[in-house]
């Protein structure tokens, strides 16, 4: 093995981080249902929580199905309807371009808020503090893996070495050879993402999956009947 | 036909003066703990005035509670489901309030007074609960009590924009009322129908709306949606948290705290049968003004023999429609229709009732020769310093004709009582006119004026003995069982360092101090 910590960054850490993220939410669901909450501070900080939250969410939310395809979709899929790599590469530079950046003034907005209102700050657990952080973290570095690698190598195309990658990891074969030459950025990028899956279920971020979708078909007055013998 | 009982109350405002210890025992009870500092599941208001939080009543600007779509259906004044997917309101709630709309909480640094002696006398400043810094007071639970600082503020009452009277804010022609409110345990709950993960309901045995602390994901559109303003957001455990109807006293056959400890003896509580079919084509009323009839006919007669039957039927407990046929509340709500629903124009459907006060015309006109002229009460209510118009736009969406008939009764009743005591003359046929009788004159009186505790209080007991399993019911009392929601749960700060705080047995030591409660 020629690459020993290339080898355990690219092949183990993936799992290590991904295992945890299931771990934590099957725990966190299982015996800790009462404490996942939304952990809203809107009751605290109104104004710039509008700005920033519906920036961000709007815009994380646009990256992550950016992401699905980017790394679920393989280049010869869209080769074999006849898109051209430089259209899709626009595409997906503009769609993601526009979610990343709304996501990244959200961030900002959000963690100013974080840091300088005293409420806010105040009522913050450390968790709060370093998921804010990771978050501004997280989008700067995808945003700049994006628009400086595509400006200074333009001959570097993700969806040759980086997804494929990325799908080796769901059939449990991820070949690290492919992640070698991968731009720095990128690598810091998928690095730092895969820390976040890692201790999203054991953070605020668990309200994702709290998304109250039954609401929708529900009915609206809710009666509760104790169980009687 | 599909009944269900609902425990509701009775608040009988003649009588309230404005003690706030209904708050105070409730606050005792439920609320003293970090994150809910702010919370008052019971208050008492001073009208007119903003209220808590400032302005509830102005549903332009909070939105809360339910209006008529343009194909005349319910829908929630906050928007439809679509409409707040639409517009992303679960990222941002537009219309929630803030935690200045209520009051920041604080509590005063005492330590200084304690400290070694200084040239200057130690003051103890304000510091804040939620940041611990000090802070500038400047709105607080209460602001406006007794009309304090009124002429700032009153005109903000969103019930004197809307009524044709001129309030006058000089002392000599200012008048004022008190206004204890809880939650009202809609039958048309908008808060339960505004709740998007399902965590609030309404109990089926008794109509107590409750917010399920384990299944509450803290998306916050009850508060919103609730136009009475009576669900609180917890900013420690991130939950929504409201009155309780202190269901654990009530399974009990015991009333709430507010009720319990209320020293005016205003608060009745008791069943009422109600047919749920009825309640959306009822709260469906076009005209906001009928709404409160609307709601009467909802409620079913529990000495009807067909309503017995369905009652028994439906599965409600014997005990229940027992404690339904002496129920106050009925008594009062529906028979006498003295009792009036707060804001029903909210459609709603509201539960706790209110008996309109009629202090301030009685000491102006019981000085004069009133028990030979009964007839005086009538042009004197027209004239009353509380102008009706203002009780009807509180109670009645608007109709003053009601107000007026329920004052007048109240107004007669203590005329025949004054006569009766002091041995005059009185013209029994005159009770007519207010479509009462001799008798109903006095049992409305013992219930209002001597207003016995089991008078008061017909509650039947839960019957938990039926429940399916009890030791499924453990620790569901209560929010001990919950991580900082205990009574002094520890403190944590920023960095998970917890910072040793009072047990509840300590503080229960420290404030029941020899039988008595020291503040």
């Amino acid at each position: 093995m020629a690459h020993p910590v290339q080898w355990f960054i690219w092949t183990v850490y993936p799992y290590l981080m991904l295992g945890s993220f299931i771990f934590g939410t099957i725990i966190r669901f299982a015996f800790y249902p009462a404490s996942v909450t939304a952990k809203s501070s809107e009751l605290l900080e109104k104004r710039r929580l509008m700005r920033g939250s519906i920036f961000f969410h709007v815009g994380i939310i646009m990256v992550f199905f950016g992401h699905i395809v980017g790394i679920f979709i393989p280049k010869v899929w869209t080769d074999a309807l006849g898109i051209p790599n430089e259209v899709y590469h626009m595409f997906a530079l503009v769609a993601g371009g526009l979610g990343g950046l709304a996501a990244l003034i959200g961030m900002l907005i959000l963690t100013y808020r974080r840091f300088s209102d005293v409420r806010v700050h105040m009522t913050s657990t450390l968790s709060d503090l370093i998921v804010n952080v990771s978050l501004l973290i997280i989008i700067i570095l995808g945003l700049s893996a994006t628009f400086i690698v595509s400006a200074t190598q333009p001959e570097f195309n993700y969806r040759e070495n980086l997804s494929i990658w990325g799908r080796q990891l769901f059939y449990f074969r991820p070949n690290y050879l492919l992640m070698l030459n991968v731009p720095l950025l990128f690598k810091a990028h998928v690095f730092f993402g895969l820390a976040i899956f890692g201790f999203f279920p054991y953070t605020r971020l668990v309200h994702a999956f709290a998304l109250p979708i039954r609401y929708i078909k529900r009915r609206y007055l809710v009666y509760r009947k104790r169980p009687q013998l | 036909m599909k009944i269900k009982a609902q425990i509701s109350m009775v608040l009988n405002l003649d009588k309230c003066i404005g003690c706030h210890t209904c708050s105070v025992t409730c606050k005792n009870t439920w609320t003293n703990r970090p994150g809910a500092e702010y919370m008052w599941f019971n208050n008492v208001e001073t009208k007119p005035g903003v209220g808590y939080p400032k302005g509830w009543e102005d549903e332009d600007h909070y939105r809360g509670g339910w209006h008529l779509n343009q194909k005349g259906h319910l829908e929630l004044v906050a928007g439809s489901k679509l409409n707040k997917i639409a517009l992303g309101k679960i990222f941002y709630n537009p219309d929630m309030p803030e935690l200045d709309d209520y009051y920041e909480p604080w509590t005063y640094d005492y330590q200084t007074l304690f400290s070694p002696e200084k040239k200057h006398q130690p003051v103890a400043r304000a510091k804040s609960q939620l940041t611990g810094q000090p802070m500038d007071l400047k709105w607080g639970p209460n602001w406006d009590d007794d009309l304090a600082g009124s002429s700032e503020t009153m005109q903000d009452d969103p019930n004197i924009k809307k009524i044709q009277t001129e309030i006058k804010t000089n002392f000599e022609d200012a008048f004022m009322m008190y206004l204890p409110r809880l939650c009202e345990h809609c039958l048309n709950a908008p808060c339960v129908s505004s709740c998007p993960s399902g965590a609030m309901y309404k109990r089926d045995e008794d109509g107590i709306v409750l917010v399920d602390q384990e299944k509450c994901r803290g998306w916050r559109f009850c508060m919103t949606g609730c136009p009475y303003k009576k669900v609180y957001f917890n900013w420690k455990t991130n939950k929504a948290e409201k009155c309780t109807f202190c269901y654990p006293r009530i399974e009990e056959g015991l009333p709430t705290v507010c009720s319990e400890t209320c020293v005016g003896r205003i608060r009745y509580i008791g069943v009422i049968l109600y047919d749920a079919d009825k309640v959306r084509s009822a709260a469906e009323e076009p005209d906001e003004q009928k709404l409160y009839e609307r709601q009467l006919e909802v409620f079913l007669d529990p000495n009807d023999p067909e309503v017995v039957a369905a009652a028994q039927e439906a599965g409600i407990h014997d005990d229940m429609i027992e404690a339904a046929q002496n129920s106050p509340i009925y008594k009062m709500a529906v028979e006498e229709k003295i009792a009036f629903p707060l804001h029903p124009e909210y459609r709603t459907m509201p539960m706790v009732w209110y008996v309109p006060p009629l202090s301030p015309i009685m000491n102006y006109f019981e000085g004069k020769d009133s028990i030979h002229n009964p007839e005086m009460i009538f042009p004197a209510i027209d004239e009353m310093r509380i102008p009706v118009d203002y009780l009807a736009s509180l109670l009645t969406g608007g109709n003053t004709t009601v107000v007026k008939a329920a004052l007048y009764k109240l107004a007669m009743m203590r005329l025949y009582m004054r006569a009766k005591t002091a041995g005059k003359d009185f013209d029994e046929s005159k009770l007519d006119r207010v479509n009462l009788t001799a008798d109903r004159a006095t049992a409305l009186y013992r219930l209002l004026a001597i207003a016995k505790y089991q008078d008061r209080f017909v509650i039947p007991k839960s019957h938990k003995e039926y429940a399916e399993d009890t030791f499924s019911e453990q620790g569901t009392v209560g929010y001990e069982s919950c991580d900082g929601c205990g009574l002094a749960g520890d403190r944590q700060d920023r960095f998970g360092k917890k910072q040793p705080q009072k047990t509840s047995e300590e503080i229960y030591a420290e404030s029941f101090y020899g039988g008595i409660w020291r503040d």
